[in-house]
């Protein structure tokens, strides 16, 4: 028996992938260390509750600091009435500190610096600026593009203050009840869709890239002029790449349960066969995108081409719902969308088979037919 | 020597896109015979052989081995066939042992037979060694062990010593002078050297834009040339290959 498994090709075709892969220390960074220093930094970023800083920009004489002679300023009354403290910064700029202190959402320290309008879009196109503001006819103007976030909440948040700072700052934020429980904080956000981008690449990169590599030495050509089955090949590469997608994934995992008390809320098996699908549709995927060229160069292209738009737009690091509504249903086709949304119902939702029953056979059925149209015309020498 | 055909190759033709790779070439090659196909860069050797290895189907004429066309016989064919290609990289980070093993286990084959091959390609130091810290020549002996595993009935050589130091050169054909003294593996070796045709082979046939311009063996072929060769009166040599192939094609056999 021991004899025989020792002479079976399949058992040597997975063997020989096993080897290159524990033997090339990269892959095995890249694969497994990387994400979990990736889910580290990001979620330490969004988990720690640090001070805001944001930086505005004031136009004309005498806002920050009265002169004799000077006629009545709203901002400058501001900060002489809220104790915003007077400071130069390195290059001797003038500016005024406002600091509203909020333990529940962290401190937001407002900075205003007095500028000319010039220096002030240089440093606005530079993005060290959120904000501009001036005084015209006794009221405060705000200069800033509306279609950026950032900005726009500095407005809404200053307006407040400048409108009513007593109301504002003291006791500022009463209302807010910060959510800790299990699942909404950010990092149970990302977690499940770092695993499932960790599918992806891992699956696209290992099989892909190693059939094109694997032609363009005219291995693949070698290796087929024996008796070597061809399906096992192929097995044998997607079978030690779900091995290893199964071992970054739990690692992944464990490290996030021991530092971030991530846990899975729905059901295991249909996490497990949702993860399964996952890995037949990316291998599916990578057998069709490999077929034909033998060219490393070309197979970057079009994995990058494959990986690059799911990576950004799937829901990965934020919600694909922040890009149009007309973009989102077809956002929602792609697979890593259905692996990644899959995968976040059960760790965070509690969902089951039947919630994740539709992306599990969709998967399937997406790896299942790129498999077979690429067999139809894969290239094998 | 058996003189029952192993190959046989009738009037095949071989066109890709609008290159003419191979015109009706025919060629009869028997059980233990150790056969050179000369040709310059683009004659259409590689065609060829890929055509007798069953990569490439002939667009017109047929190629039978032991008798058999490859449709219909490729496991069969392939168990039989022994193959070493021009340029073949094998897996970076196996070992010399874990690639016969890997290669050994496509043919059923167990850990005695590689003990044998690596001994025969004297890499026995190198068991352990990744390939990617093998030297050229020993990379070459590696495909050639790889191509003697299953004991081939038919070894296809496409240029195995190409790039290759004098010295590397030498090893690999030790090797296959050992083979021939056993008489029951038939060759078919593609190669640029003229002096690898004349030390290894049998029978050689020369081939240039797909066609077959003389074949024979090395005493026939100049024989037959003596007298059309021009040689310069103040030259006393004897007529070589390189004369012959240069009156042949008009040109040199690396060009």
């Amino acid at each position: 028996m021991n004899n025989r498994l020792h002479n079976n090709q399949l058992y040597h075709l997975i063997m020989a992938n096993v080897k290159e892969l524990i033997r090339e220390p990269g892959v095995l960074f890249w694969g497994t260390v990387f994400p979990i220093l990736m889910s580290l930094g990001l979620g330490i970023a969004f988990m720690s509750k640090k001070d805001i800083v944001v930086n505005i920009a004031v136009i004309g004489k005498n806002h920050l600091v009265r002169t004799p002679g000077d006629s009545t300023s709203i901002l400058r009354s501001f900060f002489e009435n809220n104790g915003a403290t007077l400071e130069k910064s390195k290059d001797g700029t003038l500016l005024r500190r406002f600091i509203v202190k909020d333990d529940k959402l962290g401190n937001t320290i407002f900075l205003f610096s007095d500028l000319t309008w010039t220096k002030a879009m240089v440093l606005l196109k530079r993005g060290n600026l959120n904000l501009v503001l001036d005084e015209n006819m006794g009221k405060v103007q705000y200069h800033f593009d509306p279609k950026n976030p950032d900005a726009q909440l500095t407005y809404l948040k200053l307006s407040k203050i400048l409108d009513d700072p007593v109301k504002s700052v003291v006791g500022a934020g009463e209302e807010i009840k910060p959510l800790t429980v299990s699942g909404t904080r950010y990092i149970d956000f990302l977690v499940p869709g770092l695993i499932a981008m960790g599918v992806m690449m891992s699956t696209i990169w290992g099989v892909s890239y190693t059939i094109i590599e694997t032609r363009a030495k005219k291995l693949l050509r070698r290796m087929v002029a024996t008796p070597m089955k061809r399906s096992n090949f192929l097995i044998s590469l997607i079978t030690v790449r779900m091995a290893l997608n199964f071992v970054e994934a739990s690692l992944l995992f464990l490290f996030a349960y021991a530092v971030f008390g991530i846990t899975i809320q729905g059901n295991l098996p249909a996490l497990i066969m949702l993860f399964v699908a996952g890995n037949i549709a990316f291998a599916g995927i990578s057998i069709f995108s490999s077929s034909h060229t033998s060219k490393t160069e070309v197979g970057n292209g079009l994995i990058n081409a494959i990986s690059m738009p799911m990576m950004v737009l799937s829901g990965v690091f934020f919600s694909y719902h922040n890009f149009p509504d007309w973009s989102v249903p077809v956002i929602q086709l792609f697979p890593l969308t259905m692996l990644a949304d899959g995968i976040r119902s059960i760790f965070i939702e509690g969902a089951g088979f039947t919630e994740v029953a539709m992306p599990l056979l969709i998967l399937s059925g997406i790896g299942s037919l790129f498999f077979v149209t690429g067999l139809r015309i894969f290239k094998w020498h | 020597m058996n003189h029952t055909p192993v190959i046989e190759v009738k009037e095949v033709y071989k066109s890709f896109k609008t290159v003419q790779a191979i015109r009706g070439i025919s060629l009869r090659i028997e059980q233990g015979q150790f056969v050179a196909i000369l040709g310059p860069n683009g004659a259409g050797k590689t065609t060829l052989v890929e055509m007798i290895e069953g990569m490439q189907n002939p667009d017109k004429g047929e190629i039978t081995i032991e008798n058999r066309l490859w449709k219909g016989n490729e496991l069969y064919l392939r168990r039989i066939i022994g193959l070493s290609l021009q340029e073949t990289r094998f897996i970076d980070k196996l070992t010399v042992w874990e690639t016969l093993r890997l290669f050994a286990s496509f043919f059923a084959i167990g850990k005695d037979r590689c003990q044998e091959v690596i001994h025969l390609i004297g890499l026995e130091e190198k068991r352990k060694s990744y390939v990617v810290n093998l030297s050229g020549g020993q990379r070459q002996r590696l495909a050639l062990g790889i191509a003697l595993l299953n004991s081939p009935k038919i070894l296809l050589l496409d240029e195995p010593t190409t790039g290759l130091d004098p010295n590397a050169r030498r090893e690999v054909w030790s090797i296959l002078n050992k083979l021939k003294e056993q008489s029951l593996t038939s060759l078919i070796l593609t190669t640029h050297y003229m002096e690898e045709a004349e030390q290894l082979c049998d029978y050689i046939v020369i081939i240039d834009h797909g066609k077959v311009l003389k074949e024979g063996t090395l005493n026939e072929l100049l024989g037959d040339s003596q007298n059309d060769i021009p040689i310069k009166p103040v030259e006393t040599r004897k007529i070589t290959l390189d004369d012959l192939f240069i009156s042949l094609t008009g040109r040199h056999l690396n060009e």
